[in-house]
């Protein structure tokens, strides 16, 4: 069927977005900054053995080696700073893939990150035998590079190069096959299996200082290029035809958008394991308040993707103590939800 | 066959789009429904064809209420060509006019003679038939409108209702599109009604003309009587000469001249950031 | 502008006998009968090929009533039930498959999207990792499916179904489902997890008799009914707008579709775990062999669907001889690359004018 032209945006009272103008979204910022400040704070505070706030403060201080001292800074400290950066590098990378596939459904895994960093992580458990988290990470990391670009690459090849469908395509196909030879790996040995299911689910538990420094690199870069992208992805919302009439370089911001996602989602992925739902949902959430302009959109997610994290992560300490509940259960648990209601009142914005 | 509106209000929800119009489509005739964009013509249409529920008021099939005849009587006598029509990819014509069919088959009768019958002559009349086993995807906008119109012929109803026919199609391919309605009307006393937003082809092609305003009709009547520079000022906010079109002497609006403004270039105004 | 067509015409040869007409398809009916002539070989070969290999003499023997006890064993205790179940699966997840991407207008779609593997899964791994008898499994499957096809229409619903909500809400609640499903495999006993992870992948491992006959009760009662509603379904496929004004009841058919997918869907999955991949791939690989769209494929990707899964699950039995391989693994290994290579083929019309 024939494309219609592009129409001016009407003005539509509905559509405003409640923080609109500079001002209110700067101050919302603020705003934010503030909630990840209490969030992190929750964090350090909440857990098996209850720290109160002073104490908090006074552990990085005034360390004096106690139960709650030592829980701070050895336990919690690296969870929550992993949990921080984690938040981030997935709530960019999600806004950054809807924006380049103009899908509100796209979420990092449709690149096939996830099922790439799995089999990349089973095969090095069941052939080489690794079964510390942090030896699991540069496979993750390799994992989710590698099928990140195979899906690309086929979906970017024949004639409707790159189209959001073509490329929702190969990487529904790409990350199938991925599982299902990650099943066939981890059922053919018992140990695997073991050592797999709990890396699968997703956690913040367990992983030290020394990991998150070595995939800082990729989440820096990753989160800056994200960021860099908002006038790019403003103009690709716009259409193909009309980004370039922009002077928009469509194939290389594509590419280096890409490249942002697999850094961060691939780094994200190889610290904590394949979290789901906060790639979807939070480019949702951040476009609910201040709208579709991807230059305020991006620096929303960075600060919502934590703050829901760490929330998400204080929730799964405390709900079945003194045991836990992984942080990406308790993500789709929260997360599902919310997205029904948002759908429920129509409160997704078309891309 | 008669088709009206009575006091009928549409919407989506809240607001309503049309308000407490009524309306009566003359039989036999081909009216064109025009109007500025948002004047809800395409609304009125969709209430007309019971795409649209109306939130007060009713349409009138005959007599009878649309609401409660069956929407498989209802297909019998009024078929649709809607706005941006979407087919399956790979769909060929002949299996899209074969579609058109739906509302004379059950599931014993899927192909009788009498549907082979009509898929034929809409194929032929709609000059498509040498295109029948082609993919619609394949085909230029001209002939993909006429593969459509043609699933609609097969539907074989007295009435026709078409959401803006022409829209994206070239010159050639409007005055095809609309020749073959006209035949249709002319031949076979089928009642057209057409959403149109190009209103010098309203003025050729229709009988009756409804010019919509803000949701309501703002005059209706044959193009002769009912298009004149104040009419066009109203409804379409545009200054325009009316002359007889030196073809068919039908009212033809041409814009008034244009008036020139300054455009000061940019450097030359203060600065604003 | 105009391109030529590259697809190949085919021809239709109309049928008409007292008050029954149908318009046949003559290269659909030579698929058919390809996929079933495929399908006889595939249960011969499942039948008779194994650990313990049965020449095709003895099987028909066998078959009736004259072959020894060890062969009626296997032949009729095992491998038969095993074939047929996998062709049952096969086809009930194919037709549903079919339906879904034809409701949703998207070749994506699959009965994922309703949530039923999310929801069978989930129960299915409660009951085996929680302690319940295995054999409230099939019962439990389906019972888990139907519940949340039934949450996500309900919650797709207000003033009426659109499928873009629908697809939505079917990812968030299976998102849920996946997040039971692995906080279960996560606090289970391995062993357990280990009976529960083959199952998830789908498997027709020890599928007996008690699988078969539920499923082909169910296939018994949803085939007829998807065929009562295969014209409906075609007129959907336009759009919304044409298919009312047509004279569709629009919401009646999309629910009744809806159900019969998902249940048809939910049978398959109580019967051997969600195999991946066949409902998705079966629709498009029988659009590609009949070159028809819609309602008029569903014959051809039923029996496409039953045939792949058998080959499948033969080639799982074989390839890692003598450890079997779950045939969702296979599944997915055959049908991911081959819908890739068709991705890659696909002409994509560029759209002059």
């Amino acid at each position: 069927m024939s494309v219609s032209p592009p129409t001016a945006p009407e003005a539509d009272e509905r559509g405003t977005p409640p923080l609109a103008g500079g001002a209110a979204r700067a101050a919302g910022l603020l705003v934010g900054v503030g909630l990840l400040v209490l969030a992190t704070l929750l964090s350090l505070a909440v857990g098996a053995l209850p720290v109160s706030l002073p104490q908090v403060i006074t552990a990085f201080t005034d360390f004096a080696g106690t139960d709650a001292h030592v829980a701070v800074r050895e336990l919690r400290l690296p969870r929550t700073l992993v949990g921080i950066a984690v938040g981030a590098a997935l709530g960019v990378a999600g806004t950054v893939i809807q924006g380049v596939t103009r899908n509100p459904l796209a979420d990092p895994g449709i690149l096939g990150i996830e099922a790439g960093a799995a089999f990349a992580v089973v095969t090095s458990i069941y052939v080489l035998g690794i079964t510390s988290v942090s030896g699991y990470a540069w496979f993750a990391l390799l994992g989710a590079a590698v099928a990140a670009v195979v899906v690309y690459t086929l979906g970017a090849s024949g004639r409707a190069a790159a189209s959001p469908v073509t490329l929702a395509l190969a990487g529904a196909a790409v990350a199938a096959l991925l599982t299902a030879l990650t099943s066939a790996m981890a059922l053919l040995d018992s140990g695997t299996l073991d050592a797999f299911r709990f890396w699968v689910v997703g956690s913040l538990a367990g992983r030290d200082l020394e990991m998150l420094a070595g995939a800082a690199p990729f989440l820096v870069v990753g989160v800056v290029l994200a960021l860099l992208s908002g006038r790019a992805l403003n103009a690709l919302a716009l259409g193909e035809d009309v980004a370039r009439a922009l002077g928009q370089r469509v194939a290389l911001s594509r590419a280096l958008a890409a490249v942002g996602i697999v850094c961060c989602a691939g780094g994200a992925v190889a610290v904590a394991g394949p979290i789901g739902f906060v790639g979807l949902t939070v480019p949702h959430a951040a476009r609910a308040l201040v709208g579709p302009d991807y230059r305020w959109v991006l620096p929303y997610s960075m600060l919502m993707g934590p703050i829901l994290l760490l929330v998400a992560d204080v929730i799964g300490r405390v709900l079945v103590r003194p045991g836990e509940l992984q942080v990406g259960i308790v993500m789709a648990a929260i997360g599902a939800p919310v997205f029904i209601a948002l759908i429920r009142r129509g409160r997704l914005v078309q891309l | 066959m008669s088709l009206r509106a009575h006091d009928l209000t549409l919407g989506y929800g809240g607001t309503p789009v049309v308000a407490d119009l009524s309306l009566e489509l003359p039989p036999g005739a081909v009216t064109a429904i025009v109007g500025a964009n948002a004047c809800g013509k395409s609304t009125l249409l969709r209430g007309l064809i019971r795409l649209l529920a109306p939130s007060s008021g009713a349409v009138l099939l005959d007599g009878t209420e649309l609401a409660r005849l069956g929407t498989r009587e209802v297909a019998r006598r009024l078929g649709l060509l809607p706005q941006s029509p979407s087919a399956p990819e790979g769909l060929t014509v002949e299996d899209l006019v074969a579609r058109g069919r739906y509302p004379h088959q059950s599931w014993l009768q899927q192909f009788s003679r009498d549907d082979q019958h009509h898929i034929d002559w809409a194929l032929e009349v709609t000059d498509t038939a040498a295109l029948r086993r082609r993919s619609l995807d394949a085909l230029s906008g001209g002939q993909r409108q006429r593969a459509w119109i043609a699933m609609a012929l097969a539907q074989d109803t007295e009435t026709l209702l078409l959401d803006e026919p022409t829209t994206f199609l070239d010159m050639a391919h409007q005055v095809e599109v609309l020749d073959l309605l006209a035949d249709l009307n002319r031949e076979q006393g089928r009642t057209i009604v057409m959403v149109l937003h190009d209103l010098n082809q309203a003025c050729r092609y229709a009988d009756h003309i409804v010019a919509m305003h803000q949701g309501r009709i703002h005059a209706q009547g044959p193009p002769s009587e009912v298009v004149d520079a104040e009419m066009v000022r109203t409804v379409f906010g545009l200054d325009v000469r009316v002359v007889p079109d030196p073809e068919e002497h039908t009212p033809m609006c041409v814009p008034a001249k244009r008036r020139r403004r300054r455009l000061d270039a940019p450097e030359q105004q203060p600065t604003v950031t | 502008m105009t391109r030529a067509d590259p697809r190949p015409t085919s021809r239709r040869v109309p049928v008409r006998a007292g008050g029954f007409s149908r318009l046949l398809d003559l290269r659909l009916l030579a698929v058919c009968a390809g996929a079933l002539v495929v399908g006889v070989v595939a249960i011969a070969l499942s039948v008779s090929v194994g650990e313990f290999p049965i020449p095709l003499g003895d099987v028909a023997a066998t078959l009736v009533g004259s072959g020894t006890f060890s062969d009626e064993f296997i032949i009729v205790g095992l491998r038969l039930p095993r074939a047929l179940v996998g062709l049952g699966c096969g086809m009930a997840l194919g037709v549903s498959g079919l339906i879904f991407q034809t409701l949703v207008r998207n070749p994506l779609a699959a009965p994922d999207i309703i949530g039923v593997t999310g929801g069978a899964s989930l129960t299915g791994v409660a009951i085996l990792i929680l302690g319940a008898p295995p054999a409230l499994l099939p019962l439990g499957a389906f019972a888990g499916a139907v519940a949340s096809a039934t949450l996500v229409y309900a919650l797709a619903w207000r003033g009426g179904l659109s499928p873009y909500r629908l697809v939505l809400i079917g990812i968030a609640v299976a998102a849920v489902s996946v997040a039971g499903t692995q906080y279960l495999l996560v606090i289970g006993d391995l062993i357990d997890v280990q009976r529960a992870a083959v199952w998830l992948v789908g498997s027709l491992n020890g599928v007996t008799w008690a699988e078969f006959w539920p499923l082909f009760v169910g296939l018994v009662l949803l085939f007829p009914a998807t065929a009562a509603l295969a014209r409906a379904l075609d007129a959907l496929s336009l759009s919304e707008e044409s298919a009312t004004a047509l004279g569709v009841r629009v919401q009646r058919s999309r629910l009744g579709l809806v159900v019969v997918g998902a249940a048809l869907a939910a049978f398959a999955v109580a019967a051997a775990g969600p195999i991946g991949f066949v409902a998705f791939i079966a629709p498009h690989l029988a659009r590609r062999l009949t070159g028809l769209t819609g309602a008029a494929v569903l014959p051809a990707t039923a029996l496409v669907g039953g045939v792949l899964v058998m080959v499948c699950d033969l080639v799982a039995r074989l390839v890692l001889a003598p450890v079997e391989l779950p045939v969702g693994v296979v599944t997915a290994v055959v049908g991911a690359p081959f819908f890739l290579y068709l991705l890659h083929r696909a002409n994509r019309p560029v759209r002059g004018g």
